[in-house]
């Protein structure tokens, strides 16, 4: 395939396939106020960087198995003795901290920490191509396939226990979704920003949608035109592609609260 | 006639605190029970073990074999965030049709509600969506849990009414839990009145006269329920000229 030679063609693609996973995963944690949740699995992937590169493993297995750690443990401790939050902040940016200290430690491997803190699209290769579709495939999938019972788990506990749906259980799908798409995410926009290709089109899909399906799907497109359209901007205007693409996306959420504001005025 | 659900010396500890400690009961075909008990009596943890949500440390929970049943939850927060009409809501987690949506709105008196959105709805509306979401799956158990908290009282005396008659339509049994207990009680068959274990039960006549019952509620709740119950009580020598309804039962 020659298109896929053209470097932007595949930073387009990563960025397409990153933005589809990321959106319907992102509406569920508007919905169920997991924003820091997202955060902290994000920052504790450096971490996860580190240990791929200090045992000779693929970063994405190192990432992922970092991000699953860390969610499992934030769901494990949550609710004995600190709040949420405080845990989230203490394990979040603990392993932030340990991460960043242990790639120093890294001899011989020189690794540009820049581009996992945000992201280098437009190093993605072939390989990372299909490791983004990959992983953006098996979210969605995991998604539709859990979509009814992960609603109903989101509204109330009780009423998922009371239809025989186990909410843990589809809190820890939630968690594994999480998991994998910080993992492929982070080739894209980097760890600081994965939970902005998280939130903010879900974010900006609201105004417009009146069932959770509609606002997912709006999120898919509006995650997508910031991934394509902030890459044309990085490209002409020599930014970097990771933190342009989240520019463009506040950029849309911003208009469409404005947009919102507006609707809900004429309907009075 | 085999019950719907039986519970056998159900005990449950949260964190070393006992909620609840043996306690049996069972609910057959069709019957009002009632529970009532004061704040922290285990009434919610009661609900959640016939449920499933709440697993039991000692005793055993027994459901007839695919017993259904509709649980009206407490309350439901629904996070402003989450755009969801009344039709999207009565598809989860299970499709159903646009007929049987409609039908069971109409049940449960919400006919005209199909298209609004969650968060526009009154309390009231939002408690006969939820009933009618438990109606959906044609229950042989409906599970209400302090369903009518946030109305005033013309409002729930409203909803009590229409539980009646959902009883009477779909012959379901009805277990539910609730503060107001001059509404709740003329409409049931059986009064469970708990306090970590159950006190007392029986006909609700029998309940409000039984001493556990006046000793939890009586000095509890001071003048409201003393006097409600006194209303109950009253001696037939006396000269009244309101409608006693309840003498027709005594």
């Amino acid at each position: 395939m020659t298109l896929l030679d053209d470097f932007l063609i595949r930073a387009a693609l990563a960025g397409i396939g990153v933005a589809l996973a990321a959106a319907p995963l992102g509406c569920f944690v508007v919905w169920r106020r997991m924003a820091y949740f997202g955060d902290a699995t994000a920052h504790a992937s450096i971490l996860g960087v580190a240990l791929a590169l200090s045992f000779d493993v693929s970063v994405f297995a190192g990432v992922l198995a970092t991000a699953l750690a860390m969610a499992t443990t934030v769901s494990a401790l949550a609710g004995r003795g600190y709040a949420m939050d405080t845990l989230l902040g203490v394990l979040a940016h603990s392993s932030l901290a340990f991460g960043l200290v242990a790639v120093s430690f890294l001899q011989g491997v020189r690794i540009d920490l820049m581009a996992y803190l945000f992201g280098d699209i437009l190093a993605v290769g072939r390989a990372d191509l299909a490791v983004i579709w990959g992983g953006a495939v098996l979210v969605l999938a995991l998604l539709w396939w859990r979509w009814s019972a992960l609603l109903t788990a989101t509204l109330n506990p009780d009423l998922a226990h009371a239809a025989g749906i186990d909410p843990r259980r589809e809190q820890m799908v939630l968690t594994i979704a999480l998991a994998l798409v910080v993992a492929v995410a982070i080739k894209v926009v980097g760890v600081l920003l994965i939970a902005a290709m998280l939130l903010i089109p879900a974010a900006a899909a609201r105004p417009f949608a009146a069932t959770p399906e509609r606002m997912a799907a709006i999120a898919a497109l509006l995650g997508m035109l910031a991934a394509v359209g902030g890459l044309q901007l990085a490209f002409a205007l020599d930014t970097p592609a990771g933190p342009s693409i989240v520019c463009l996306a506040a950029a849309l959420f911003a208009a469409s609260s404005l947009a919102g504001l507006l609707l809900q005025r004429r309907r009075g | 006639m085999t019950s719907l659900i039986t519970l056998d010396g159900l005990t449950v500890a949260h964190g070393g605190n006992t909620v609840l400690s043996g306690v049996s009961l069972s609910i057959a075909p069709g019957e009002i029970v009632t529970v009532v008990g004061p704040n922290g009596s285990g009434k919610s943890t009661l609900l959640r073990s016939v449920i499933g949500a709440q697993k039991p440390s000692r005793g055993t929970v027994t459901r007839a074999p695919g017993l259904r049943i509709g649980y009206v939850p407490q309350k439901l927060h629904i996070d402003p965030t989450l755009p969801l009409t009344v039709r999207r809501f009565l598809s989860l987690p299970e499709r159903v049709s646009d007929a049987r949506a409609a039908e069971a709105l109409q049940q449960a008196g919400a006919g005209d509600l199909a298209a609004r959105q969650m968060s526009s709805l009154s309390g009231g509306q939002f408690q006969r969506v939820l009933l009618a979401r438990a109606l959906l799956c044609n229950p042989q158990l409906l599970i209400l849990d302090e369903a009518t908290q946030g109305l005033d009282q013309p409002g729930s005396a409203a909803f009590y009414q229409r539980i009646e008659k959902v009883r009477q339509e779909l012959g379901c049994a009805v277990l539910m839990v609730s503060h107001e207990l001059h509404v709740v009680m003329a409409a049931s068959d059986r009064v469970i009145c708990l306090n970590g274990h159950v006190c007392c039960e029986g006909a609700p006549e029998h309940v409000a006269s039984a001493p556990e019952y006046r000793a939890l509620f009586g000095t509890g709740t001071q003048g409201a329920l003393a006097l409600y119950r006194h209303e109950h009580n009253h001696s037939h020598d006396h000269d009244c000229k309101h409608d006693h309804h309840h003498e027709a039962a005594e």
